[in-house]
């Protein structure tokens, strides 16, 4: 039964990464007994188990949540959950615009982060309500007045009568709920007589549903047997049917009206009829005009993916095809590499979500990898006025016929104490970053912005930040757009031979220190063989940097096994499957680590 | 019949040197009269089941010595009438760990080559290779061995273990040449998992690859040129004094191993006796280790040997030819000075034994 429209709470749940989203919405679900006790595994939401590992959200969930508050009401709130990283920042516009309001999380230790704020904006950007709530007072260094305070400060929320809680051990949830309650508004301005729009603020990709359509119903109603409508690619489906998302499975209803939160199936066959931000109307009584804010996702870095066994190609082909059912930001076509033979060039919306692909691949697809270096899009404007929009150094242009090259520029904040101030600009500076300002927060922490190339943020940025500052920084960042800058595409040559998969674009000023360090990385990780190697780091013909791999000297059991002939002949057998996992160039055998090894220069 | 070979593990030692993953322990379990008596039941017990001669005996450890010159004649004497073992039988010893009247024991009983654990003339290397006898011990033991008739004694020697250089090599090739024993094993140092010199790889200062190439390859030219020739990867004996029982896993011969750890090859098959001491006294049967004596084995011990892979003796063996892609692979690799081709053989040359393993995959997988 849909609840009345003044009892409806739709809102989400916003949180620096580790401030505690995952743990408060697990105990909401205990709390409205949404889930049985026994079923409650730990951090419910988010049920990849990737994101168990790595503690963050990676894709938005919803659940409707049963709620009887202190005035004798019942409630119906629902809960949407965000993805916690700036790789998947879209996602979560998309969420909190299917939402009234927004429960913020601070740690009751850490305070306000990079990611409370941003997350916080983002919230105001679509005017949503938001409650601040103080997590983690169980910890030892817990201090929620001087959090409350900063929070006050800082975001200029009203914090004193914040609920404090702990998640962990379930102190105070009912705080949490109430205020969802009394604080946040319920969706009145919704209308059941409109054409319909319904907002899609996830997209799952289900074996016997087809996908999944989770949709804020902004005005009208939709039931199954309706004829539903994607505005953005014109795209129509038989609805099959409606529903509300319970904590531990789909319930299906008689129909979504305005101001609901559920989910729609219709036999789509892939997420990317039903994108993130689309608008769903009905053709039989269709709405003229969308819902704001709708974008086709575009993929920022790309790399080439290879099967490390070439016979397992068509088993690349296959799991992504299927990752992409769930993953309409995920891109990918065919490529080949004279050095990795048959792959993908695959398009991610950031490092992390590469990561997370190429994890899934491994791990649920029992896939072994070749990964090439990420690339950015640079524009190149030839001389004779075409632009070329180039993800992959193969495919970069003669530098005879280059007028001149642009690479895409964020807008990056770091929040810190105020005494890492000099590692986070000297940090900047290497990656070629233009301060734009620092602004005090709180007498001690800094918010320091900064203009940084893509390219300079997409290998490692991150680790670096966080190493050099004890992990104590919190960074994000937004695409300002494209700006002019000096490029030259570096080629590695072993033995003579150049390595395509392990070309890659750089800024001139850039291009020989890391030239260098690449010769030598190569040298350190490609085993000696029985030839010497020289390895060569080259623009267009012009070699900037060399190592000479020796040859191998040694490589015999002398040791006497006394007649333990297995064990001789099993080295020797995994002697060669160790080669037949290594990369033939030429005549040269590189192993993967080597790729590796290059990619992740600055450890 | 063809006779076999005989080897015997006694798996103890004083203590556990750090680079050796041998099985091996302190004799606290089990007494080594005891651990005699088994060995006695189960060489009686095989040659009920196999009715085979053998030629060659060996004692491997651990450190035969350990157990006593008494029950090393026990041993030898039981299996010679078992066997009819008639031609070498060697000991392998720890100078430590030797026993007035040791050598006049076994040689009466029949032992006539011992193998000496030395393992570097320099008194600090040897140290840190766990061994505690000094120079001046194994000079002695040398001389004992002699004086109770058996002068074929087979020096051990390691390269590229910790510290050692050029100049401390030349000091243990001296030696060597000096004691003027018939046979040189030289075993480079390999780091075997979980020992302590696996686990402390970069605490030791180990000699490189290239360092280590050169030991060896000086220590080949140093005794060749005196006399010794480099008959297989590791070993080096004056004409006549060839290891008669290693000689036999090379040619891919019958052994057949007794006690925890040995291996073993009959019939066609090999299998071995787990590394488990107590198994072996309750007699359990050996593990199964699959079919043994297949081409790529023999390709594989044949190319150790200096001589290398004779083309006749592998079409006696195999009613064939030698495939002609490994031959061709052979004449690739003769060019860079690795190997040798002849009308009737292929073989290593020294720099082609310090790259075998890399050569014999190549050789022997497509």
């Amino acid at each position: 039964m849909a609840a009345k429209k003044e009892n409806i709470r739709n809102f989400s749940i916003i949180a620096h990464i580790d401030h505690g989203k995952s743990t408060l919405a697990d105990r909401l679900l205990e709390k409205t007994e949404s889930v049985a006790i026994r079923d409650m595994t730990e951090q419910l939401l988010d049920d990849m188990d990737l994101e168990k590992e790595r503690g963050i959200t990676i894709k938005a969930h919803a659940v409707k949540l049963n709620y009887k508050a202190k005035d004798g009401e019942e409630y119906e709130l629902n809960l949407i959950d965000t993805p916690g990283h700036v790789d998947f920042n879209y996602e979560v516009s998309r969420s909190l615009a299917a939402c009234e309001g927004a429960v913020l999380i601070v740690d009751a230790s850490q305070g306000v982060e990079a990611q409370t704020l941003a997350n916080t904006y983002l919230a105001l950007d679509h005017d949503l309500e938001i409650v601040p709530v103080i997590n983690k007072i169980d910890l030892p260094a817990a201090d929620p007045e001087r959090v409350a305070a900063e929070v006050e400060d800082v975001i200029g929320l009203e914090c004193m009568d914040a609920p404090r809680v702990s998640a962990k051990t379930g102190e105070n949830i009912e705080a949490v709920l109430e205020k969802i309650v009394s604080d946040i508004p319920a969706p009145l301005d919704s209308d059941d007589s409109k054409p319909l729009r319904a907002l899609v603020f996830d997209s799952l990709y289900d074996n016997y549903k087809g996908v999944i359509v989770y949709v804020r119903v902004v005005d009208g109603k939709i039931k199954a047997g309706d004829t539903m409508r994607m505005m953005a690619t014109g795209a129509e489906f038989t609805v099959v049917d409606v529903g509300y998302m319970r904590a531990t499975a789909m319930e299906s209803a008689k129909e979504l009206t305005s101001g609901e939160v559920g989910y729609i199936t219709a036999s789509i066959k892939t997420v990317g009829d039903a994108r993130v931000g689309d608008t769903v109307t009905t053709a039989e009584y269709p709405a003229t005009e969308p819902l704001p804010g709708y974008r086709k996702v575009n993929p920022m870095v790309f790399c080439g993916v290879y099967p490390a066994d070439g016979a397992d190609y068509e088993n690349l082909r296959e799991a992504l095809e299927k990752l992409q059912l769930n993953d309409a930001a995920l891109s990918y076509e065919p490529e080949t590499s004279g050095a990795l033979g048959f792959g993908f060039r695959c398009g991610f919306l950031g490092l992390l979500h590469l990561e997370i692909i190429q994890e899934r691949l491994e791990r649920e697809y029992d896939l072994d990898l070749v990964t090439t270096i990420p690339s950015v899009v640079y524009k190149i404007h030839l001389t004779d006025g075409t632009v070329l929009e180039i993800d992959n150094p193969t495919n970069y242009p003669d530098p005879a016929y280059i007028d001149f090259s642009e690479e895409p520029i964020t807008k990056a904040n770091i929040y810190a104490p105020n005494e890492y101030v000099g590692a986070i600009m000297d940090l900047c500076q290497e990656r070629r970053g233009i301060f734009k300002d620092m602004t005090y927060v709180t007498p001690d922490r800094v918010d320091i912005a900064y203009e940084l190339p893509l390219n300079e943020i997409i290998y490692d940025f991150f680790d670096v930040l966080k190493s050099r500052t004890k992990g104590y920084a919190s960074f994000d960042y937004e695409i300002k757009g494209y700006e002019r800058s000096d490029l030259v595409k570096l080629d590695v040559l072993l033995n003579g031979d150049g390595v395509d998969a392990l070309s890659f674009i750089i800024h001139s000023d850039k291009a020989y220190g890391r030239a260098r360090k690449i010769a030598e990385k190569l040298k350190e990780h490609i085993p000696r063989q029985m030839f010497e190697i020289p390895v060569q780091i080259a623009i267009g013909g012009k070699v900037i940097a060399r190592e000479t791999i020796k040859a191998m000297r040694k490589d015999v059991l002398a040791k006497c096994y006394g007649g333990d002939i297995t064990r001789k002949k099993k080295l020797l057998e995994k002697q060669k499957e160790g080669k037949k996992r290594m990369r033939h160039f030429g005549t040269v055998e590189v192993p993967q680590e080597a790729f590796m090894a290059v990619l992740k220069l600055d450890e | 019949m063809k006779k076999i070979g005989l080897y015997i593990h006694i798996p103890f030692c004083k203590s556990k040197c750090p680079y050796c993953d041998f099985y091996s322990m302190r004799s606290d379990a089990i007494g080594y009269d005891d651990y005699t008596a088994c060995v006695l039941e189960s060489m009686e017990s095989w040659q009920d089941k196999l009715n085979v001669r053998a030629d060659t005996l060996y004692f491997g450890g651990g450190t035969p010595s350990l157990i006593g010159g008494k029950n090393i004649a026990l041993i030898v004497r039981r299996a010679k009438a078992l066997f009819g073992v008639d031609g070498e039988i060697t000991v392998e010893c720890n100078p430590s760990a030797i026993e007035e009247g040791f050598f006049e024991t076994v040689s009466k009983a029949g032992v006539n080559r011992i193998s000496l654990g030395m393992q570097s003339a320099v008194d600090s290397e040897r140290r840190k290779l766990g061994r505690t006898a000094d120079r001046d011990c194994i000079l002695e033991c040398i001389k004992e061995a002699r004086n109770a008739g058996i002068e074929n004694i087979t020096l051990d020697v390691m390269l590229g273990v910790p510290d050692q250089t050029l100049e401390s090599l030349k000091e243990t090739v001296s030696f060597c040449l000096e004691s003027g024993v018939p046979h040189i094993s030289a075993y480079m140092l390999k780091l075997e998992e979980g020992t302590y010199y696996y686990n402390n790889a970069e605490k030791l200062n180990l000699p490189d690859e290239d360092l280590t190439a050169d030991m060896y390859s000086f220590l080949s030219e140093q005794l060749t040129a005196n006399g010794f020739e480099h008959y297989e990867i590791s070993n080096f004996a004056k004409p006549g004094y060839e290891g008669k029982h290693n000689l036999k896993y090379w040619n891919c011969e019958e052994y057949l191993g007794i006690g925890p750890s040995a291996h073993s090859f009959i019939g066609g098959k090999r299998f071995y006796y787990p590394r488990d001491i107590d198994s072996f006294r309750l007699g359990n049967a050996p593990e199964a280790d699959g079919d043994g004596g297949d081409e790529e084995e023999y390709i594989m011990l044949r190319l150790r040997l200096a001589e290398g892979l004779i083309f006749s003796s592998y079409y006696e063996k195999y009613q064939k030819n030698l495939p002609e892609r490994i031959i061709e692979k052979a004449r690739f690799f003769e060019k860079q000075g690795l190997m040798k081709v002849t009308d009737t053989s292929i073989a290593f040359t020294r720099e082609g034994f310090l790259l075998s393993n890399t050569i014999i995959s190549e050789l022997i997988y497509v």
